[in-house]
């Protein structure tokens, strides 16, 4: 039943709903909601886990990384500069192959100093060896973290299920949150072949000379690109028990006509939807939507892109003095394609600025031009910076 | 009648069960006082734990993969967070409604510097967790480095002597007591000269419910300049001569110490190794200087934990661990 | 119904975030759809705040801030004062202020549409403290005739029990008899 919701205490319902036995967090805005939902739930019964308030993400990261390795069900969340103090710890999760789901509230990333949404947190931790889904809204949230578990534990990779901060988790929505038995139907108890037990001792963690090193960080990639069909596999099942897909890896949505695509990731895509319905004057554009960026689905975006003259990747982060980041991995997928579209690369809403529904057309624009935007910070006001700056 | 009866001692010794946590065949250096410990440690745990490693020679020369000589279940994650990672564990245990024991073990420099903050929440936290410090006084495994446990004036890779120094400069920061601080149930200091003492100490933190910490004093050959085959004697006068005090706290109160009949003077054990022979250079003011600054720490020890025994005291720093005293060689 | 966009100015502390959530639910007990969000920041109590609703017949996809507000919800008349608050309101827009004193009294004599209402004071009298939150959005609902003041009351309801719920749904009686009932009826199409 769709009810009335703030996000961040839609998704402690959903973690809920997964039955965690661990969880492990550390206060950071935007997250706080979260566990703070999360820690009520366990004080109210209602939860029957181990919540541990540590000391730092360093810490969170750990406990959940120990506890999944003991064999239990682990959750944490965090964002911004908690996640970047969780760096070490995330490459030794997913290394170690160990599924346990984060949630990251998405946060820009000091210095300077903003507590408001962009995607630069988990940008910067792209290449530690997780899963990374988007979500557009706080229903494919929720969605996406009860199928995150599945994933993780099927795949024996960790998942970031990345929610846009403020935007998403402090913003009061229509949510279905499913049943109890919907979810235990589709999420069956966590069985960790691995896991730490004296009646059948292992080593976990060991040193890798160089003989074995290579391969072992093969089988770590080999295993994110053959997730792609489990994420897949997981929405479709999700759809069947529950009734909902989130996206797969991918989607694209407008008329099969359309010239122009605009490629997204996150929320914003909600207000580009309705400036699209709205702007009937405007040339036709795709809408596609980037659930997965690890593992970054390249035949499903060659597909997505077919029939395309220009797109437009529009992202909330950026490697400075590269450009975007989406976009370099957008541009490379296209590099084997012989009618690749034009990519125009834009960063957008660094730091909370707002994306009104203006931006829409502003971006629709970038495809009349001469040459393709190679890269720019799209809302900048360059006015703002002295001269030498801009 | 009467009948002869035969007993064949290495026949019921090859019988009698002894577990071991930690196998023979692992890379360790000759001499190496943290193998030595963690054997004792391993001897006195029992079968029904969970490891948390940190990274540092153990982890390093007893997992060489695919070879492991852990015959328990074993995890080491990184440097700094064995505390929570136990702490994990833990929880993990306590959710599942287990009764295995975490044990997390680490170096001075992942218990002292790098990992003291996820080992100080796991004690605030209060996990059911056996955390044990193998102190070798410096990071060994990176080639002999100063961490916050080096004593004043041992001579690292990172404190060298020189004109300008005499070593470290700093004193060896206080773990224990820092522990205890956190009302720690129970925190003690072992050294690996003392096996039964040590294992008694393990198995006294094992049966309480609660977090615990023992700080174990290890001779590192490479590190501090001695044969292997001096690492027991060497490190027998680093507790004679009160430089390494054995003490046991629970809940901050000091509950037990083992007493030093015969004080030995500093010197004795450290020109026993190459990290302190700056301190013996000919005609070095500097040296006499610092000589009488540890002898002075050494009488602070004995001071202020009230080390001073007197008369025949099993377990006393000659006794203990001895087998002419009697009766307590196993214990 | 197509979209409404609603502004709420407010100062830290007053349950600026609140209300919005609290209107936004109250569109989903009448099958409506709301949306609900402040406008994120790290300010401290006493601060000027401000947060967003929209309300419409089908979800509600946009996420960007309310730049051109039907309607403007004012906490507390100083913030009047300050730059941008009534920013973007569209023509034929209403403003509720909560103010002791007269839109004349307040220098707004000769702007249309603007509603006063002691909300401060009836809070304190009803709930003993002076939250205006609840009483503003009586007396909003009273004007707009959005949505009827049960649907607050349930909200309310599913909230709070006894003395408390009943205390708030005589503030939401008496806030909403205060005021015009339907004088904004017109600007729904806004």
């Amino acid at each position: 039943m769709m009810q009335p919701l703030e996000g961040s205490q839609a998704l402690a319902r959903a973690v809920a709903l997964c039955r965690p036995q661990v969880v492990a967090a550390y206060p950071i805005t935007p997250q706080t909601h979260i566990v703070e939902n999360i820690s009520k739930l366990v004080a109210d019964g209602v939860l029957n886990c181990e919540f541990v308030s540590v000391e730092s993400e360093f810490s969170a990261a750990s406990v959940v990384l120990g506890a999944a390795a003991a064999g239990s069900r682990a959750y944490t969340a965090t964002a911004s500069q908690g996640i970047l103090l969780m760096n070490e710890v995330l490459y030794n999760i997913a290394g170690s192959r160990i599924p346990l789901v984060l949630t990251c509230a998405n946060r820009a990333v000091s210095s300077p100093l903003s507590i408001w949404n962009d995607q630069q947190d988990s940008m910067a931790v792209r290449d530690a060896g997780w899963i990374q889904l988007y979500c557009a809204d706080n229903q494919e949230a929720v969605d996406t973290t009860i199928q995150a578990f599945r994933i993780a534990e099927a795949t024996e990779l960790p998942v970031m299920v990345c929610v846009d901060g403020f935007t998403l988790t402090h913003t009061l929505e229509g949510i279905d949150i499913p049943e109890v038995a919907e979810v235990d139907a589709f999420l069956p108890p966590f069985e960790f072949g691995r896991k730490l037990d004296p009646r059948n001792p292992k080593s976990l963690g060991t040193l890798l000379s160089p003989d074995f090193y290579p391969e072992a960080r093969h089988s770590h990639h080999m295993a994110l690109e053959k997730a792609q069909a489990v994420i897949e596999q997981v929405d479709a099942d999700f759809a069947a028990a529950i009734g909902r897909r989130s996206g797969g890896l991918l989607t694209v949505e407008g008329p099969e006509d359309a010239r122009i695509g605009i490629l997204t990731l996150g929320s914003v895509i909600g207000t580009f939807r309705e400036a699209a319905e709205e702007g009937t004057d405007l040339p036709a554009a795709k809408l596609i939507k980037l659930r997965s960026f690890r593992p970054f689905p390249v035949e499903a975006l060659k597909a997505a892109v077919a029939g395309l003259t220009d797109l437009i990747v529009v992202e909330r982060a950026l490697s400075p003095g590269a450009g975007g980041i989406v976009g370099a991995e957008v541009r490379a997928a296209m590099s084997e394609l012989a009618d690749a579209p034009r990519v125009h690369n834009v960063a957008l809403g660094l730091g909370g600025r707002d994306i009104p529904m203006s931006s829409y057309a502003e971006l629709l624009a970038l495809a009349e031009r001469d040459a393709p935007l190679r890269f720019a910070v799209f809302d900048a006001d360059l006015n703002k910076l002295p001269e030498e700056d801009r | 009648m009467t009948t002869e009866t035969h007993i064949d001692i290495a026949e019921l010794r090859k019988k009698q069960p002894r577990f071991n946590a930690i196998d023979s065949g692992h890379r360790a250096c000759l001499g190496c006082g943290q193998a030595l410990g963690a054997r004792l440690v391993g001897e006195a745990v029992g079968p029904d734990i969970i490891v948390a490693n940190a990274t540092g020679c153990l982890e390093i020369f007893t997992t060489p993969w695919p070879e492991s000589a852990w015959r328990v279940p074993w995890m080491h994650s990184l440097f700094e967070n064995a505390g929570a990672i136990a702490s994990g564990i833990e929880a993990a245990m306590r959710a599942q409604g287990k009764s295995t024991k975490v044990v997390a073990m680490g170096g001075d420099g992942s218990t002292f510097d790098i990992g003291f903050q996820a080992l100080s929440g796991m004690l605030e936290r209060e996990h059911n967790v056996l955390y044990v410090c193998y102190d070798n006084e410096a990071y060994m495994n990176t080639g002999v480095q100063r961490s916050s446990s080096t004593p004043h004036a041992a001579m690292t890779n990172t404190s060298p002597p020189g004109k300008a120094r005499m070593g470290k400069r700093h004193l060896k920061k206080d773990i224990v007591q820092i522990i205890a601080a956190h009302h720690t149930p129970y925190a003690a200091t072992a050294s690996v000269a003392y096996p039964s003492d040590l294992r008694k100490k393990i198995r006294r933190a094992m049966e309480i419910e609660g977090p615990t910490f023992i700080q174990i004093h290890a001779p590192c050959p490479l590190g501090w300049g001695h044969e292997g085959h001096e690492s027991i004697e060497v490190e027998r006068l680093a507790v004679q001569t009160g430089l390494f005090p054995l003490v046991e706290l629970e809940r901050g109160e000091l509950t037990g110490v083992m007493p030093i009949r015969q004080q030995v003077p500093v010197t004795e054990y450290l020109k026993r190794q190459q990290r302190f022979r700056h301190l013996f250079a000919k005609g070095d003011s500097r040296a006499a200087e610092e000589l009488e600054h540890i002898q002075a720490l050494a009488d602070h020890n004995i001071e202020v934990y009230g080390l001073r025994g007197e008369g025949v005291d099993r377990f006393d720093t000659e006794g203990s661990d001895t087998v002419h005293r009697g009766g307590q060689r196993w214990a | 119904m197509s979209l409404i966009e609603i502004r709420i100015h407010g100062r830290g502390g007053q349950g600026n975030v609140v209300a919005a959530n609290l209107l936004a639910m109250a569109a989903f007990e009448i099958g409506r759809h709301g949306q609900a969000f402040p406008n994120f920041g790290a300010e401290r109590r006493g601060a000027p705040v401000m947060a967003f609703v929209r309300v419409a017949d089908a979800p509600i996809k946009r996420r960007c801030q309310v730049l051109r507000p039907a309607y403007l919800i004012i906490q507390d008349d100083a913030l009047l004062h300050v730059p941008g608050t009534t920013d973007g309101l569209l023509d034929g827009g209403g403003i509720l202020i909560n103010s002791p004193r007269t839109p004349e009294q307040l220098g707004l004599g000769g702007v249309p549409n603007v509603v006063t209402l002691g909300a401060s004071q009836l809070a304190k009298e009803h709930l003993g403290r002076p939250v205006p939150n609840t009483a503003l959005l009586a007396a909003f609902l009273s004007l707009t005739g959005l949505f009827p003041t049960e649907a607050l009351t349930n909200v309310l309801g599913n909230k709070f029990k006894g003395a408390v719920l009943e205390n708030n749904t005589r503030l939401i009686h008496e806030a909403a008899a205060a005021v015009p009932a339907g004088l904004w009826l017109k600007e729904n199409a806004a």
